[in-house]
């Protein structure tokens, strides 16, 4: 179905892929730390929390700027039709982005109002979660697309999958936030972690068994993906891999290990989106919108191409590098600076 | 009763939420090269009072860096939900030089501010230097390719139309087109100048009240210095972005000079109360021939006027000739400004001058009303077109409902007023406190509260 048309627009879907992943990973453990923020026991313990992503929480939102305008160069239709006719999920997105944002810089900052920032951190990370797994729930539903324009009022995007979509990755995310801080920090504030990681466990799976069950169910072309042709025969790896990965999650957590739990979080959230990918392709936007439907010159993919081939190795590189300044326990108290 | 269509909501929206962004990159840009200038003279000389007022301007920064990138990243989003027919048309175009922008600066920005902000006790205070100096650069990147995008619109090429979509031809025509180079020297300027008097400013407060003295003379000098060499150049750089407009958008131009007849031997209007209706000026205050001389170069040179143009085809009028007063009148009192401080420092008398440096203190938010009054004279100029001349704004927006906008409009008002509220009071907190001795920095900027004291002389030891 895909032989002999072009390639750009398959390399682009690629690449909006793994930003939108990046993004989801990496400001999604500091979502996730914002979400958690009220099982903080009081003021230092906040700080410890949030002093683990304050040096990086900045560039790993940039991944979902990287993410917006690469869509706009890659796929504009798409772009256009997403934001726009996910209008109030998107707004609600931005404002709570804003909040949780300027709460990282204003909290420290401030004295009588250190509480005020606190709340405003965690709601607007809360929010900024909800939100965009509503997005995401609406746009594997299927927008009310015709001839590529949409139909439908301001509120097509209300249904229980989307709900659903939200608060799974409000979860998901307070998972990653949780592995994280088992990760980063040490003594009282990772027992809190602790604690907090083995329900979190136990709601994700479910959560993601919801999720990747119903949809098949919503949309006939996910389900024809998975289970036409026999093909599930060949895509069971990862529903196979999902469930191993639940079971390391488990045990990890369980025997108390400080980094595994972590990094199968991240494996669990990455076989997740790439289950979720599966179903979609070659659809940018299902029910009608492919990858070439939607895809912009080939000149402006290539000459973007081009600056994201030069460019993504160097970002990578100091990137990491600004990890590895940053690497070890972040305690109360500042032995991290 | 208003017309509260989704486009003019959209453009409300629009205006409100860009001219709340545009004041921090206005500053931030700026600031980071002060910043880059500070930590190298620290390295070069090693005297303390550089790393005292580094560490103060930091903080500053921070903030005013943070509103800057929320902001920022809510402006990435508005081009796809309010503007979505300009995204379908222009995204070819606009895509791939905001991607760049992305890939080339914020990644730059983000990355390395962590380390400036967080790390000067973990990596070596060159390699803390180098941090500072990659913000700054990743500024200047982002603003060449902000800009290149924005000129685009108002002085398009390179492109062909296919089905009404904008189509790239040459990207070279693209990213380098016709008023790029002028606004990239004309923004980037005012960049400088408008932390240069911010810094000018809090210093003459600070002489005022007698505190800070050695910093704050020392910053002052500085910025008569700097401001010296800019504010001229932006005076040139200005004159010779307007012949660019009067090439290229000559509708702006009129608008801008409130000339509605053309004429040879134009007037200068100093001021005057355009009247859109009737066609023509009232109250007018005029300089005989200096119009031509500075428009065309030539007393009887040629100045076209509105009336050239069909009325569906002109800006708004009023607000344009206003802001663009507004913009010269700042520049010109800066310019003053410079003049009378370089003759009371040569006269010896920086410091005691009252007057002077109340002027300073005045004039110290002034690059920020002239960055607004310059963007509102050029964005409003190019109506009724987003892209000049192809593309009507009328054509760009959403076929969203009027109340999902009039939502957005709320949420985004009530945010920002909470959100740029306590900004400015934290700022102004900052600023009233004044740079701290080196050792009073116990904690790194920002970590006040995770407060584990490290004695002074250990912490002296990390700033070796």
């Amino acid at each position: 179905m895909t032989e002999g048309l072009p390639l750009l627009p398959v390399i682009w879907f690629g690449v909006i892929g793994f930003a939108i992943m990046m993004y989801v990973l990496l400001d999604g453990f500091v979502l996730g730390i914002g979400v958690l923020a009220p099982f903080a026991e009081d003021e230092r313990q906040l700080d410890t929390m949030m002093n683990t992503a304050a040096p990086i929480w900045d560039g790993n939102e940039t991944w979902l700027v990287l993410g917006g305008a690469g869509l706009l160069a890659a796929f504009p239709k798409a772009y256009a039709i997403i934001l726009s006719t996910l209008y109030l999920p998107v707004l609600v997105m931005l404002a709570a982005l804003v909040l949780r944002g300027v709460s990282f810089e204003f909290r420290f900052k401030a004295n009588k109002s250190k509480a005020l920032w606190g709340t405003c951190f965690a709601i607007g990370s809360i929010l900024a979660a909800f939100a965009q797994g509503v997005i995401l729930g609406a746009i594997a539903e299927g927008l009310p697309l015709r001839e590529a324009s949409v139909v439908g009022g301001a509120l097509h995007w209300f249904s229980p999958f989307s709900m659903l979509c939200g608060a799974a990755v409000v979860f998901g995310y307070a998972l990653l936030g949780s592995t994280w801080l088992i990760l980063k920090t040490e003594g009282a504030m990772q027992t809190i972690a602790y604690s907090l990681t083995r329900p979190l466990v136990a709601v994700v799976i479910a959560f993601m068994v919801l999720v990747s069950t119903s949809l098949p169910f919503l949309s006939s072309q996910i389900m024809a993906r998975w289970f036409n042709d026999g093909n599930f025969m060949w895509l069971s790896p990862v529903p196979l891999l999902a469930l191993i990965n639940a079971v390391v999650l488990w045990r990890a957590v369980m025997r108390k290990a400080e980094v595994l739990p972590f990094l199968a979080a991240i494996s669990f959230f990455l076989l997740g989106f790439i289950g979720l990918l599966v179903g979609l392709w070659p659809n940018l936007l299902p029910p009608s919108l492919s990858i070439w439907d939607a895809a912009a010159a080939p000149s402006s993919q290539m000459f973007t191409l081009v600056g994201l081939a030069v460019m993504l190795p160097v970002i990578l590189g100091y990137v990491w590098w600004s990890y590895s300044v940053f690497r070890g326990k972040v305690t109360e108290g500042g032995n991290y600076h | 009763m208003f017309d509260l269509s989704p486009v003019l909501l959209s453009r409300i929206q629009f205006g409100f939420v860009m001219s709340f962004h545009i004041l921090f990159p206005a500053f931030t840009i700026g600031l980071a090269s002060w910043l880059a200038f500070l930590g190298g003279a620290y390295l070069k000389t090693k005297r303390v009072i550089y790393r005292e007022l580094y560490l103060f301007w930091l903080k500053i920064f921070a903030v005013s860096f943070g509103l800057g990138v929320v902001s920022g990243i809510v402006m990435s989003f508005q081009f796809g939900t309010n503007w979505s027919e300009l995204s379908i048309r222009a995204g070819n175009i606009l895509g791939p030089l905001l991607s760049y922008e992305v890939l080339t600066a914020f990644f730059l920005e983000a990355s390395f501010l962590g380390v400036m902000l967080f790390g000067w006790r973990r990596v070596s205070p060159r390699i803390h230097f180098l941090a500072t100096c990659m913000v700054a650069l990743g500024t200047l990147l982002s603003t060449f390719w902000i800009i290149s995008a924005n000129s685009w619109m108002h002085t398009p090429q390179g492109y062909e139309i296919k089905d009404g979509v904008f189509f790239p031809v040459s990207w070279l025509e693209i990213v380098f087109n016709p008023s790029f180079p002028y606004r990239l020297v004309h923004m980037t300027l005012a960049a400088f100048i408008t932390t240069c008097f911010v810094i000018g400013g809090i210093s003459a407060v600070y002489l005022l009240k007698a505190r800070h003295r050695e910093g704050a003379v020392l910053q002052l000098k500085l910025a008569i210095v700097f401001g010296a060499i800019a504010v001229p150049l932006q005076i040139i750089a200005g004159d010779f972005h307007g012949l660019n407009v009067r090439e290229h958008q000559p509708m702006k131009l009129a608008a801008m000079e409130g000339h509605w007849e053309t004429k040879r031997g134009a007037p200068l209007l100093l001021w005057a109360v355009p009247d859109a209706k009737n066609e023509r000026n009232t109250q007018e205050i005029a300089i005989p021939k200096l119009g031509s001389l500075i428009l065309t170069h030539d007393i009887n040179g040629e100045v076209r006027g509105l009336k050239e143009f069909p009325r569906e085809e002109r800006p708004p009028v009023a607000p344009v000739f206003y802001a663009f007063r507004v913009m010269v009148g700042i520049g010109m009192a800066m310019l003053c400004l410079i003049v009378w401080s370089i003759v009371q420092w040569r006269r010896g008398r920086l410091e005691s001058s009252k007057a002077l440096l109340r002027a300073w203190m005045v004039l110290t938010p002034a690059g920020f009303v002239a960055v607004l009054a310059g963007w509102y004279t050029t964005e409003i100029g190019r109506q009724p077109y987003i892209i000049y001349g192809l593309m009507r704004t009328s054509e760009a927006a959403t076929a969203v409902d009027a109340t999902s906008v009039l939502t957005s409009l709320f949420v985004f008002g009530a945010v920002y007023l909470f959100v740029f509220t306590s900004g400015v009071i934290y700022l102004l907190k900052m600023l009233r406190k004044g740079p701290q001795p080196v050792e009073a920095h116990q904690q790194v900027p920002g970590f006040e509260t995770a407060s584990h004291p490290i004695s002074a002389g250990q912490h002296f030891e990390s700033l070796k």
